[in-house]
């Protein structure tokens, strides 16, 4: 990695401030969502892929997909501080005429694929990798989906299919913080046992905490699977996580924080 | 139709290694030669539509030219979204061919029927709309399809639909073919209805009314210098296609002539009515059925003609 854990960490909490300040301002949902998947953006952008804008139209760069688009504004963060466009652009997000929507759309530097419909991310990714094989490059295909997500038929039809082509250069994370809009995800449908489900597919499936940076830094770029099977790193989160009181209490996914309580996370974060 | 698909998308891919072929698990043995000369392009992704259009699209950003294969009724249908979505707002070049569109596979019932693909279709921004009469013009039309830069869907026919042309026409995506001049009624047939449509024409001649043919290979976009000159210079246009009368052809000639002044022809549209095909039967006895066929179409425009 080309940073240390100290500053994965302090990245990590930076951009929860960020993901916080824009739903506020904006009066955007998904706040919970968000705040979900950040250390995973950040194991992927701050890791061994290679996700920066000078290889942005390199064809065989790696790719990162954010499949489940309604937590854009981890993104958008991520790919500010990376430099993808200027931090200036989340200061006019969601506002009218902005280039960052409440979900991600493509022509916005670093965004690959556009997404905000569940169950769309596999598939492409899929896609790509094939593509890769193809042409002979040996780049990295990373979809990063929520574990409501997986309610999709298209999930399955992509599972189904990958082991069946040995697309070892292709991970899938999953974002499984035990809820989805309105309800537990485990409850919804049948989704547990979720990582005997993928390995039961022909997935290299590994259960992981999704909130320890370095250990998903290091699936990520894990020598691909001899076997050839793709892997998934069904990630443990909490919804919310790092605001003490909007963790695992699904009303933030919805919810929009006041000014007040803005100024408290950002207390807990230990940001300015 | 689909032997010169085969056949013509592997000569393409011979010339371009970007060209890919995904089957959804149909078309047995008909791509073993494409198979055989290309084992790294071409993929059965299995029995599931919308994973193929995904998978198009990752393989289109990834650089490749990707044409997706299954029956039109669950290439449409099945996959809408990701159609919409991962095609058309990408606006990638990713080619679908539906086969068995319209009335193709009339006898497997209303699940295969495919006559509200072009109306669905029709309203995606990006996407282009492409239906050859016979063989011929599906043979020029798919290498024109693959240059275009954003996605198209092709319906065709089965198998053994007969042969319009002699030859390979030149044909450009988004011009109609003039296969016959006239000067009274213009027919804008799109699809295998061509040869009905050539025989209306016939029968209308012999009665003394003049009789123009054009194959609207391409329904989106329309041709609108073609319905300038027909609707300014005929006096009865008839757009003729497999397909329902709502939102083909038929019904975007009649969007565009809302939206413009003509010297005002009769617009008279043929095509499917709007129901459930339940009747079993070929695709012969659905076109019956359907009021598809010549001597309907000539009865129909006579009728209209004699109170214009």
């Amino acid at each position: 990695m080309t940073a240390n854990i100290d500053e994965l960490r302090s990245i990590a909490r930076r951009i929860r401030g960020r993901v916080l300040e824009l739903s506020f301002r904006a009066g955007t949902p998904h706040l919970g969502s968000s705040l979900s998947c950040v250390d995973m953006v950040v194991a992927a952008y701050w890791g061994e892929l290679k996700l920066d804008p000078s290889s942005a139209a390199d064809p065989a760069r790696d790719r990162f997909i954010l499949s489940k688009g309604h937590a854009a504004t981890t993104l958008y963060a991520a790919l500010a501080m990376k430099g993808y466009f200027p931090d200036s652009w989340l200061d006019d997000y969601a506002e009218p005429g902005s280039a960052l929507g409440e979900h991600p759309s493509p022509g916005t530097p670093g965004i690959e694929v556009a997404t905000g419909s569940l169950g769309h991310g596999l598939p492409v990714g899929i896609g790509l990798a094939l593509a890769s094989r193809i042409r002979g490059d040996h780049n990295r295909i990373c979809v990063l989906m929520s574990d409501g997500e997986c309610n999709e038929g298209s999930v399955w039809e992509g599972a189904l299919f990958a082991p069946a082509q040995r697309l070892n250069r292709l991970t899938v994370m999953i974002d499984y913080n035990k809820w989805q809009a309105t309800g537990r995800s485990d409850e919804v449908t049948s989704l547990a046992p979720l990582r005997e489900k993928w390995a039961a597919f022909g997935w290299r499936a590994v259960e992981v905490d999704g909130h320890d940076i370095a250990t998903l830094a290091e699936w990520i770029q894990a020598e691909p699977d001899p076997d050839g099977r793709p892997t998934v790193l069904i990630a443990h989160t909490v919804k919310g996580k790092g605001v003490s009181f909007m963790e695992d209490d699904n009303n933030w996914h919805y919810r929009i924080p006041s000014a007040q309580e803005l100024a408290k996370a950002f207390v807990e974060l230990q940001l300015p | 139709m689909r032997n010169a698909f085969a056949d013509e998308l592997t000569a393409l891919a011979d010339r371009d290694p970007r060209i890919v072929l995904l089957s959804g698990d149909i078309g047995n043995r008909l791509f073993n030669d494409f198979r055989d000369r290309h084992p790294d392009r071409f993929y059965n992704v299995g029995v599931a539509e919308a994973d193929m259009i995904g998978i198009a699209a990752g393989l289109a950003l990834g650089g490749m030219r990707p044409v997706a294969y299954t029956i039109a009724s669950f290439a449409v249908y099945r996959a809408f979204e990701q159609i919409r979505v991962d095609l058309c707002y990408l606006n990638l070049p990713v080619l679908i061919v539906g086969v068995g569109a319209g009335l193709g596979y009339a006898a497997n019932g209303p699940t295969h029927h495919s006559c509200e693909d072009l109306a669905v279709l029709r309203s995606l921004p990006n996407m282009s709309l492409l239906c050859p009469a016979d063989a011929w013009e599906l043979r020029a039309l798919l290498g024109a399809a693959l240059e275009l830069p954003g996605p198209s869907y092709m319906r065709i026919g089965k198998k053994g639909e007969p042969l319009v042309h002699a030859s390979r026409p030149d044909l450009s995506i988004g011009q109609a073919y003039s296969m016959r001049t006239g000067s009274e009624v213009a027919l804008l047939c799109t699809g295998t209805l061509l040869p009905d449509a050539l025989e209306t024409a016939k029968q209308l001649d012999t009665t003394g009314i003049s009789t123009a043919v054009y194959s609207v290979h391409t329904v989106k976009p329309l041709d609108e210098a073609l319905l300038t000159r027909v609707f300014n210079g005929s006096k009865i246009v008839a757009t003729i296609e497999e397909h329902s009368r709502i939102g083909g052809l038929g019904g975007a000639v009649a969007e565009w002539r809302a939206d413009h002044v003509t010297t005002g022809a009769k617009l008279l549209r043929f095509g499917t009515p709007d129901k459930i095909l339940h009747h079993s039967g070929e695709q012969e006895h659905a076109r019956i059925a359907c009021g598809l066929y010549a001597e309907q179409f000539t009865k129909e425009i006579q009728a209209a003609w004699a109170i214009l």
